[in-house]
């Protein structure tokens, strides 16, 4: 992309930071993995004792972590049908500001 | 012993008032020398009751040090002092004036020694503690600081009545651990459970200190639910039905933080969370868990409060407070996102941050004691607490999209204030000696194991996972979620406007069925009680006798009926 670009409108004022360009975010992905991995296979080499049956289970914390947290966002995600309303529904809250578009982003 | 002439949290009540009066040049020292002095008087107490008097004829006793109360007085003062630098140019007078009347009333029942000395601190801090809610200066400021006020002072009469049902049944006013087998001590569990946002009134929490001004919600933060963990350590340690009142506190905030688009409210429901593990920690009661809840909750006033200051910043250069409206501010506001970072790492109990060497305490503590199932959930809501706090809050407001908005760091006094705690967070989490230290009980815990570090890390990254492969679900939305305040809120409300028109409604059928004239019910009544109407006459002194005397027959033969 030419950094002289005669049409300002056609594209953002400022480039974009590096820490939002997709391919420093495939990097993090792979760097993420990587110590993912690596906390994963520490468990070999340190001696866990652990007080409970369950916990002494390879990887337990990883996958009782992720499944938890699964859980529980889908448990939100439930009770939000119910229970989630506009956010001017109690009398006296303020409106969003003028010019503001609504609805999910 | 040491006779003491003055409690600490004369100094803050002292600082308060000064800076409500002073000329404005000078306002900024007493500012921040009034917590320095404090702190100092703090650490100079030695152990033991020091000051006492007499009120309505009972012994009070207005400071009473130990390990426990130093802990978190210290922590309450470090609290204000940070509080009023984050607030120092730019925080109202009237606001830091109430802030530092309020950190007061937390310092004062800290030390008290009576539950009499207790009470008068603890409704201290409701009275300033409101005035702080409503220096957010907003009508809807104004709302949630008039019911946030009901709530406490509802709160506080429960306490009064317990605490008067202990002075009578048992003549003692001493702070001492109560035993649940009496209608007064449960009572006086409820009132501090209330200030604690135990269910089923946590809503009163994430109502009101969102709604705060930006230096505002960081006072508030702090002092109230603490002192309440307090009250319960001193009061009820060991009391089972904690443990489960605690476990729902910490499940209750995660779900709804999950639900929540303001940032600020999010961090609300994460304070009901955090100190969920402290009541839990105080119902476990062995000497490992209350360690753990006395120190979770300094570390946790100290993270919590810095994540208030890095919303408060984004609130104050933006206006805005919904992530909705936020993304993509780590391009302009570097420090502000680190300090943020760095708060939602040591809520999350990351290794080298504070949370790290507290919360583990408690969770030792449930496994020492074979709660089995205690600790399994204890373990599930620590990777909640990262979903929740420490990744969504840094997420949906630093990073997520670009929201277009370029602001800058804020002032430097609040860039300092969040860069001194950002740095406790560390240095906390890095040399836990510094805080086991303080800890009411000596401390057999080593947090830096290998099995420990490595089971902690794959527990949090692994939560962290599941945040970014859950993330389509978690879309933010323009939305509230309704809790038990609705109750007080929209249905009482809605009652009671249909009992004044089912009320008009009567009135106005009344007078049609009466109304051959076409008066009105009210306008009868008008006639009746007019000058000169049937019931405004001068009766006759005969036939008041006479309606006397039935009435003095009726109440004797009534009374010969009900005597046995």
């Amino acid at each position: 992309m030419s950094t002289h670009d005669p049409d300002p409108q056609a594209r953002p004022a400022t480039p974009a930071h590096w820490l939002s360009r997709s391919e420093t975010v495939r990097r993090l992905w792979v760097v993420f993995a990587v110590v993912l991995a690596v906390t994963v296979a520490a468990e070999a080499l340190v001696h866990m004792h652990p007080r409970f049956r369950v916990e002494g289970w390879f990887a337990f914390h990883a996958g009782f972590g992720f499944l938890a947290c699964v859980g529980m966002v889908l448990f939100a995600k439930g009770l939000g049908f119910l229970l989630k309303r506009p956010d001017d529904y109690y009398p006296g809250t303020s409106a969003p500001p003028a010019g503001e578009e609504r609805g999910r982003d | 012993m040491i006779e003491l002439s003055f409690p600490p949290a004369v100094i803050l009540i002292l600082g308060a008032f000064l800076i409500a009066v002073a000329r404005p040049a000078i306002r900024p020292v007493i500012v921040l020398l009034a917590p320095i002095l404090t702190l100092w008087a703090i650490w100079r107490l030695p152990d033991g009751v020091l000051l006492t008097t007499q009120f309505l004829g009972y012994p009070i006793e207005l400071v009473e040090a130990g390990k426990l109360q130093r802990l978190f007085a210290t922590v309450f003062a470090i609290m204000a002092f940070a509080g009023g630098l984050f607030g120092l140019r730019q925080a109202r007078w009237t606001e830091l004036s109430a802030g530092y009347a309020y950190a007061a009333g937390a310092v004062g029942v800290s030390f008290a020694g009576d539950l009499i000395t207790m009470f008068m601190f603890w409704e201290f801090m409701a009275i300033f503690s409101t005035v702080v809610v409503w220096c957010g200066g907003t009508d809807a400021a104004r709302r949630a600081g008039v019911r946030y006020a009901l709530m406490h002072l509802v709160g506080g009469v429960v306490l009064k009545i317990g605490i008067e049902g202990i002075m009578i049944h048992t003549g003692s006013i001493d702070i001492r651990p109560l035993d649940l087998d009496t209608v007064d001590a449960w009572i006086v569990l409820v009132g501090v459970l209330i200030n604690a946002a135990a269910p089923p009134v946590s809503a009163w929490l994430s109502d009101a200190y969102p709604e705060a001004s930006p230096f505002g919600s960081v006072f508030l933060s702090a002092f109230t639910t603490k002192t309440a963990v307090l009250a319960l350590i001193l009061l009820f340690p060991g009391a089972g039905i904690l443990v489960w009142i605690g476990l729902f506190m910490i499940f209750y905030g995660i779900i709804y933080a999950l639900l929540e688009n303001d940032m600020r409210r999010i961090l609300a429901y994460s304070i009901v969370n955090q100190v969920g593990f402290m009541v839990c920690g105080v119902g476990i009661g062995t000497e490992m868990a209350i360690n753990g809840a006395a120190a979770h909750a300094f570390a946790h006033i100290i993270y919590k409060a810095l994540l208030f200051m890095s919303a408060g910043a984004v609130l104050y250069q933006t206006g805005r407070r919904k992530c909705t409206d936020l993304g993509g501010l780590y391009q302009s506001m570097p420090i502000t996102t680190a300090c943020g970072i760095v708060g939602a790492l040591a809520i999350s109990a990351f290794p080298l941050t504070s949370g790290f060497v507290s919360k583990s305490l408690i969770s030792e503590g449930a496994a020492q004691q074979g709660l089995v199932v205690v600790w399994y959930l204890l373990t599930a809501a620590s990777a909640g607490v990262f979903l929740h706090a420490g990744i969504k809050f840094p997420w949906f407001v630093f990073f997520h999209k670009d929201s277009g908005l370029r602001p800058a760091d804020p002032p430097w006094n609040m860039r300092a204030a969040m860069l001194l705690f950002a740095a406790a967070c560390i240095v906390l989490g890095c040399f836990p000696g510094l805080l086991y230290g303080l800890l009411p009980y000596a401390v057999d815990y080593a947090p830096y194991t290998g099995p420990h570090v490595v089971s902690q890390l794959q527990l949090l990254l692994f939560a962290g996972l599941a945040f970014f492969v859950m993330l389509p679900a978690m879309a933010r939305t323009r939305t509230v979620t309704l809790d038990l305040d609705w109750l007080y809120r929209v249905l009482v409300p809605r009652i009671a406007g249909g009992v004044l028109a089912a009320w008009q409604d009567l009135g106005r059928l009344l007078g049609q069925a009466w109304g051959r004239s076409g008066a009105s019910l009210a306008e009868r009544l008008q006639g009746w009680f007019r000058p000169h109407g049937p019931l405004a006459q001068t009766w006759p002194t005969g036939s008041m006798t006479l309606w006397v005397t039935v009435i003095l027959v009726l109440l004797v033969v009534m009374a010969q009926r009900g005597s046995p």
